[in-house]
Parts: C-alpha cells; sequence; structure tokens
C-alpha cells in the first residue's frame, strides 16, 4: 500500500530534475565558459567571467546591493516588531481586522506599489508638490539610494511582520503567566521570555525581506531611476541588453553564494534551526 | 470447539532486515474473543496488520475460511478494523462514516438506513447521526469506529488497541461492553493490547507475545496461573521469579530449602525458575514461615498492603491485608499448588 | 494609558505609511490634469482611457489565463506529489522536500534566469507556453508545502480505513484522502494562484513574442514615466482587492490564513 502511494511522487521527481535542477546547472555551466550559448560545441572552460566581476565597479555595486538590503532589513525589523506585537496583543475582535487591514497592501500588485512611491517621490511628485504649496524647498528624494530604501521597506515590511505575529500567536499564555508567577515584570517578561521565543520568527521575517531585497532589480529601477544600479539590475541587463549570459550567469551564482553566506550566517543565531521549514 | 477460521502457517515479516514476526504459527477459530498480547514491538500489531491485509507476509500463508488470503487486498476480505485512534474520517458526519463501507457495497439506501439505525442502538448513539465527528468524546468517537466496521458484517474485527486513548473508568465500561457485543453478534473478535489486565479480563485466548515470537497460547487462567517461562511470568501480573532447581517430580529447591510442588516432567536437577504470585503468599511469625525475612516496604494499595520482604537471596513482593510494619521480621508461608516451576 | 495612546499613534502611521501611497494614487486617477500636482477637476477619462487600452487589456487576459491555468496544474501535480512525498522513506523525502525548497529559498531572479537558460538552451520559443511553464514551476513547492502538513495531521490509518471498509486504492483516494487534506489543497491552490496573479521577475525573464502580464506593462509603462491609466489600474485592483479579502475574511474570519 505504502509502496504503491510513494509512486505519485515519480513525476514530480522529474519535473524537478528538468525545472529545477538542470536549469541551475545550464547557470553553473554557462559561467564557467565562454563561447556562443546557441552552439554548445563552442563553449570552452573559462573563468573569464568571474575574472570580469573582480572589478572595483561591479564590487561596488555587489556591495551597495547588500548595504541597501541591510539597511531596509533593519528598518523592517525595527517597524516590524512593534506592529507584530501590538497585533498580537489586541483584542480577538480587532485582531482580524488589524491584520486583514496590514495585508491588503500585499496583495496589490507589487509593481503598482513601487509604482506608487514613484507618483509621491519623483521630482515633481505629491510630496515636492505639496511641499511647494506651502512654500518649502522641494527634496531630491528620487531618484536615490533614500527612495529605494523606502520602496524595499514599503513592499517588504508584512514579511517581517507576519512570521514576527505567527510565532507571537502561538506563545503559550501559561509560559507569561509562569514568568509573572516567578516575578518578573512586563518588561522583564519581554526580554527574558517572548523576545528569545520569537528569535525563529525574526530569523525568518529576515531571510523574507533580505532576499528579495538584495536581489531586485525592480525597486531600484523604477526609484532609483536607474542611477542606483544593483546586483539584481546588473544580472537582468546581461540576459536582457548585453547579451553576455556567461556573465549574467557568474554573477547570478555569487548572488546565490552570497546568499547562502548571508542565510547560514542567520540560521548560526537561530539555536533550533528549522532550515526552509520556520519560513513558513 | 467451533471451527477454524483464520489458520497462520509459518508467518514471518521484517521491515528493514528488522525481524518484527519470526514463524507465527496459529490458529483462531470462530466466535473466539483472542488478543494479542505483549510489549511495544513484541509482532502483535504486525501480525493483526497481516490479517487485516495491510501488510504481506515475507514467508508463511495466511488462510481464511480454509482460503490463501496473501495477496488479496484489505478491500476484498470479509474482516474488519477498528484502528488505533479510530482514524475516523473527519470530513463526514456519524452517519456517513458508518454507510462509507455500505456505499461502496452498493447497499440499498433503505437497508442501509437500517442496518445504520440498528449500529447506532448497538453503540448507544443514536441520535448522533449528523454530529460532526470531531464533536465528539473519545468514547463517542471508539463507538462509531466500532460501528463503522461492524456494519458491514464482518467475520471477523480486528481491534488494534482500541481503547488505549480512553481514560481508566471509560476503558473498563468498554471492556464490558466489548465483550457483550462480542457475545451477541457472534464473531470472532481478534484483539491487540499491551495492557495485560484488559488481556485477562476480555479474551477466551491470549496468545503473548515478545521479540516477534509466541511465547504462550492459553486461557487468561492457564497464562496467568500456568506462565510457561520468565517472560509470560513477568509481563503477566506480578510475580517473584526466582531461580532454583527441580530435584525430581514434585520437589524442588530454592531460596535454599526444599519445598513441595505439584510439578513434574523435569529432567533431574534441572535449573528452574520458579514463580510464586505475591497474593499466594501468606505472612506469619518467623517460626511458622518456610522462609524468613524483614520487611523493607510497605504500601497501601486500596484492597491490600504491598509489602517487599528481604529474604536471604530474594526481595519478595507480598501483596496481603495483614499488614507487618517495615523492620519487622516475618516468616513467608504458601502452598504446593502456589509454587509454578518453569524451565530456566 | 500612555502605553495606548503611544501603540495608537504608532499604529495610525504604520497604516498612514501603509495606505498613502495607494490613496495617492486612487486620488488622482480621479484628477482630470494630468500633472499629479494639480487638482484638475473630476474625471473618469482614465478608466475609460484604461479600457481601451488594448495592451492592457490583453495584459489582463494573459495574466489571469496563466494564473488559473498555472494554479490548477500546479494544484493537481503538486497535490499527487505531496500524497506520494509524504509516503516515501526518510531520505527519498528529505532530498525531494530540499529541492522543492529551492525556488522557495532562491531569489526569483536566479531562478527565472535559469529556466529562461533553459528554455533558449532547448530552443523553446519564449510565449506563452515558456511562461506557463515557469509559474507552474514555482506554483508547485508552495503547493506541496500547503499540503504536506494536513497529511502529516491525518491520522496515519485514515487510508487503511477506507481500504478495510471496502474502498479500492482509487475510491479511498477520492473519497478519502483528497477530502480530508481538502483545506491544504485550497490553501496551495490559492497560494498559487496569487503568486502567480503578482509575478513578476520570472514572467519577466521567461515571456516574449508579444505575450505580457500586468506586472511587465506596469513595469514598462513606469519606466518611461507615470501614466494616468495606471492610477486608474490601481485604483481598480485594490478595490477588487478588498472587498475579496472582505468576503474570504467574512468565510474563515481567520487572519493567519491570508498569508500569501
Amino acid at each position: 500500500m505504502k509502496n504503491k502511494a510513494k509512486l505519485l511522487a515519480y513525476p514530480y521527481v522529474v519535473w524537478i530534475a528538468i525545472f529545477i535542477i538542470v536549469p541551475l546547472v545550464l547557470v553553473l555551466v554557462y559561467s564557467f565558459t565562454e563561447g556562443n550559448i546557441h552552439n554548445p560545441s563552442s563553449l570552452t572552460f573559462s573563468l573569464k567571467s568571474y575574472d570580469k566581476f573582480f572589478n572595483i565597479l561591479y564590487l561596488n555595486i555587489l556591495w551597495k546591493s547588500f548595504k541597501l538590503a541591510f539597511i531596509s532589513t533593519f528598518l523592517c525589523l525595527i517597524l516590524g516588531y512593534p506592529v507584530a506585537l501590538i497585533i498580537s496583543k489586541a483584542k480577538a475582535k480587532y485582531k482580524g481586522i488589524l491584520l486583514l487591514f496590514f495585508l491588503v497592501p500585499i496583495w496589490m500588485n507589487f509593481l503598482l506599489r513601487t509604482y506608487a512611491w514613484m507618483a509621491i517621490l519623483s521630482p515633481n511628485g505629491f510630496i515636492n508638490r505639496l511641499l511647494q504649496l506651502i512654500g518649502l524647498p522641494t527634496l531630491a528624494i528620487m531618484p536615490g539610494q533614500t527612495a529605494v530604501v523606502i520602496g524595499m521597506v514599503y513592499n517588504f515590511l508584512p514579511f517581517m511582520v507576519l512570521p514576527i505575529y505567527t510565532v507571537l500567536s502561538k506563545i503559550d499564555k501559561n509560559v507569561l503567566e509562569a514568568a509573572m508567577d516567578l516575578g518578573a515584570n512586563k518588561i522583564i517578561t519581554f526580554i527574558k521570555v517572548i523576545f528569545p521565543l520569537t528569535v525563529p520568527g525574526i530569523i525568518s521575517g529576515i531571510t523574507m525581506v533580505f532576499m528579495p531585497a538584495v536581489s531586485t532589480f525592480v525597486i531600484s529601477q523604477l526609484l532609483g531611476g536607474g542611477k542606483e544600479l544593483l546586483i539584481g539590475n546588473l544580472i537582468e541587463q546581461q540576459f536582457t541588453v548585453q547579451r553576455d549570459w556567461h556573465f549574467g550567469s557568474a554573477l547570478s551564482i555569487i548572488l546565490m553564494i552570497m546568499i547562502l553566506i548571508s542565510m547560514a550566517f542567520m540560521s548560526k543565531a537561530d539555536k533550533d534551526d528549522e532550515g526552509g521549514a520556520a519560513l513558513w | 470447539m467451533s471451527k477454524k477460521l483464520i489458520e497462520l502457517q509459518n508467518i514471518t515479516k521484517s521491515y528493514n532486515g528488522v525481524v518484527a514476526v519470526d514463524n507465527i504459527n496459529l490458529s483462531i477459530r470462530e466466535n473466539e474473543f483472542i488478543t494479542f498480547l505483549g510489549p511495544s514491538g513484541c509482532g502483535k500489531t504486525t501480525t493483526l496488520r497481516m490479517i487485516g491485509g495491510f501488510e504481506e507476509p515475507d514467508e508463511g500463508d495466511i488462510f481464511f475460511d480454509g482460503i490463501r488470503i496473501n495477496d488479496l487486498p484489505p478491500y476484498k476480505r470479509n474482516i474488519n478494523t477498528v484502528f488505533q485512534r479510530y482514524a475516523l474520517f473527519t470530513h463526514m458526519n456519524v452517519y456517513e462514516n458508518i454507510a462509507f463501507g455500505l456505499r461502496i457495497k452498493k447497499v440499498p439506501s433503505k437497508e442501509m438506513d437500517k442496518r445504520i439505525k440498528r449500529m447506532l442502538k448497538l453503540v448507544d448513539l443514536e441520535g448522533f447521526e449528523k454530529r460532526h465527528v470531531d464533536s465528539l468524546s473519545g468514547g463517542q468517537q471508539q463507538r462509531v469506529a466500532i460501528a463503522r466496521a461492524l456494519v458491514n458484517e464482518p467475520k471477523v474485527l480486528l481491534l488494534d488497541e482500541p481503547l488505549a486513548a480512553l481514560d481508566l473508568k471509560l476503558r473498563k465500561e468498554m471492556q464490558i461492553e466489548l465483550i457483550d457485543m462480542q457475545k451477541n453478534i457472534g464473531i470472532t473478535f481478534i484483539y491487540v493490547t499491551h495492557d495485560q489486565e484488559e488481556a485477562l479480563t476480555m479474551s477466551d485466548t491470549v496468545v503473548v507475545m515478545n521479540k516477534g515470537v509466541i511465547q504462550q497460547i492459553g486461557t487468561p487462567v492457564d497464562i496467568y496461573n500456568e506462565p510457561k517461562n520468565r517472560f509470560v511470568a513477568d509481563f503477566i501480573g506480578e510475580s517473584n521469579i526466582i531461580e532454583g532447581i527441580m530435584h525430581e517430580d514434585y520437589l524442588v529447591e530454592f531460596s535454599g530449602k526444599k519445598f513441595k510442588c505439584v510439578d513434574k516432567d523435569f529432567a533431574k536437577n534441572e535449573k528452574v525458575d520458579i514463580v510464586i504470585r505475591p497474593e499466594d503468599i501468606d505472612i506469619t511469625t518467623p517460626e511458622n514461615g518456610l522462609l524468613e525475612g524483614i520487611v523493607t516496604s510497605v504500601v497501601f494499595k486500596g484492597v491490600h498492603y504491598e509489602m517487599l520482604v528481604e529474604s536471604q537471596d530474594y526481595e519478595y513482593m507480598i501483596q496481603s491485608t495483614d499488614m507487618q510494619p517495615v523492620g519487622s521480621e516475618v516468616g513467608l508461608t504458601f502452598n504446593p499448588e502456589d509454587i509454578h516451576v518453569m524451565k530456566g | 494609558m500612555v502605553m495606548k495612546l503611544i501603540k495608537k499613534i504608532y499604529m495610525s502611521l504604520i497604516f498612514l505609511f501603509l495606505y498613502a501611497p495607494i490613496l495617492v494614487l486612487v486620488v488622482f486617477s480621479f484628477n482630470e490634469s494630468k500633472s499629479r500636482g494639480q487638482w484638475g477637476g473630476f474625471t473618469l477619462k482614465w478608466y475609460a482611457e484604461l479600457f481601451r487600452d488594448r495592451d492592457i487589456i490583453k495584459a489582463l487576459y494573459y495574466t489571469f489565463l496563466v494564473a488559473l491555468l498555472s494554479s490548477i496544474i500546479s494544484t493537481i501535480i503538486g497535490t499527487f506529489s505531496a500524497i506520494g512525498i509524504h509516503n516515501m522513506g526518510l531520505f527519498g523525502r528529505k532530498t525531494i522536500l530540499n529541492i522543492n525548497y529551492l525556488p522557495v529559498l532562491n531569489p526569483d531572479i536566479v531562478t527565472g534566469v535559469a529556466l529562461m537558460t533553459l528554455f533558449v538552451s532547448i530552443n523553446l520559443r519564449l510565449g506563452f507556453l515558456t511562461m506557463l511553464i515557469s509559474h507552474v514551476v514555482f506554483n508547485i513547492p508552495y503547493v506541496i508545502l500547503s499540503v504536506l502538513p494536513k497529511l502529516r495531521q491525518m491520522n496515519k490509518h485514515m487510508a487503511e480505513a477506507a481500504l478495510d471498509l471496502g474502498a479500492t486504492p482509487f475510491t479511498a483516494m477520492k473519497k478519502v484522502i483528497i477530502p480530508e487534506i481538502m483545506p491544504g489543497i485550497i490553501t496551495g491552490a490559492l497560494m498559487a494562484f496569487t503568486l502567480s496573479i503578482d509575478d513578476f521577475v520570472i514572467s519577466f525573464f521567461n515571456t516574449g513574442s508579444g505575450v505580457t502580464n500586468l506586472s511587465i506593462i506596469i513595469y514598462s509603462m513606469a519606466k518611461r514615466g507615470v501614466k494616468p491609466s495606471i492610477n486608474a489600474l490601481s485604483t481598480l485592483m485594490l478595490i477588487t482587492v478588498v472587498i475579496l479579502l472582505l468576503l474570504i475574511n467574512k468565510r474563515t474570519t481567520k487572519g493567519d490564513e491570508l498569508l500569501p
């Protein structure tokens, strides 16, 4: 019986081999070769693409991507933790509606959300018009790094709040009462009990914000006005404009490795490492 | 003696090289209440699952009504099962759960309804038809599981630790109800449990298993009074098990003394194990006792006291209403028929 | 008391941050003037323009078609695969699940370009089919991840109970297993549908031949600057989302189920 049911997974084994494993292997192969990608026999082993990357220009872009993603993740944590805490402590009848309204924006199209900030931050956008109207000097936020960070925080804040909220709402009330019973006041209870219990949620929140932030090319394109190139833009350009798939593949591999390293670094902070399972 | 219904011949089953059931031979008769008893991992559930058709034996044959059924899938066997934790269909109400098997057999709806009503009455759940199974108590879920199996009128009902999830009081009530049910509908019950008391209370026949091997088959009285080996004696009830030597028929030596007993047919001076049940030992004064010792512990158990008495080479457990304080010197007596001699 | 006030102010600010941009779009979707700074009077002309824009209508059509097809396909494959995976040995299960996680954990851009390299390498013309396949690829893992917990929660003897009562393996699957894990299947299907509707990055790299979706068209329009018909589109989408969420919320009254 059991043995037969497992056969149901076999088509998917073939599927993941073709559509998950092979594409990644191809990227890896292209990153280590040069030649015409449409003519496999012309491909020869080469470290040219990686060599090309170790250039102050590209290293700077990688550095900037990680810097902006880090700042955004940090801001999401600072802004999002209190939100998760407040929603989880809200009365049952408000909880659902608070969460609902918090989630409405992420159900809007991601591009529209980014576009909305264009409309607000652009040189003759909403904010600057408002400032002009009351006679203040205009701001030059966009295009610029600040605008990119705002866009990232806006788009990814819910990904920080949700996992933390989920962990918070699962905390056994008895644990909190036990802490109080043992003489801890509210602040100590928070520091010694609640916060440590939410660390897994924070870790998955950080992962869920940092990952899309570091690899985005939409936000930096639209709010950075094409001036603030990030690693995502670089990859996108190689595959669409420059047509240098070898370099694009090398950049993708480098991005994956960098993310892998930062995730390993973060999961080290998480004592009971559940791997990806903590994500959802 | 009613006729043989199920026959297991030289059944062996292993998982990933670990033997779960080792060369079992067993026959089960019609209308019998038979219990597989043993600690977890003894092979009792595996044996049951092979009868149900959920596992195939690696070696040996299973016969049902004289027909070999080794590779007959469960849905073609006239056997139904009450599963551990019931496995009720949570997306259906009580009625639909019980109707499941009948709907598959395309029983006409009028007859189906009649049979389900009869079942609900049998398990005392009339009026629960529309209830969602998740809203029922453990005991009620248990009854639904039994009704769902019995409504198909199987020749054999398999029960895999059906009472394990219930509290003590409910468990005792359900034991009685299950016995009544089995007597009333007159089919074979094959029951799996690790609870020796449950096995002794309910069964016509008890099959004691350990490490995939049948240790003893017998009536509850046989199993309790005449355990075949140390494992059975230890597993069934509280026992004092002492090593000894069988000098000749009806004469055994242990704890440095020779005693009359009722056992025979051992080799001369054979090493044996002796079982004396704690309730068979009486406390008396040291000079009147067959053995002497000092009371080291007394625990009140309600109907009796449970005392440990340290003799020269063994700490005897005694259950008696006659309490002696800790530290007192006492004598122990027992009758020849209370001494059970087993092969060592 | 002070704490309560601080909480209220804080939440208000957060909601202001979340909604202000959207509301600005909504307001200006009714603005006669094309400039975002001036209020030129109320108009619906941008809505009219939106519905006249054949590119947008076509993109909308492809967006929903791909979302519908990819969520149906991935729900079917994902559900059966989850049942298979659930019944596998520890090693096989762990291996498949780890690979299954790759599209979830990898940055979208990497998944996107990797699939693109595959399609181009096998000379599959980028277009509707490649976009559909790529959506199915990233949807299945989410379906599996939402169905598996339901399988684990299910009594392990559930399938056997059905067989025991006379059901063939096929009937057991149809009448017992699938209904028992239905909540997980629905969650997975909804997740797949929303992810597909919202996707930009993976579609961006894996489509061509004039096939686009909403995100791609917004991106190319936004790159060229602000267009008031996008404001109108945002307003319509906001209304749809709010109505949908309120309906779902009424049905489940459980906020936790609304995770994307």
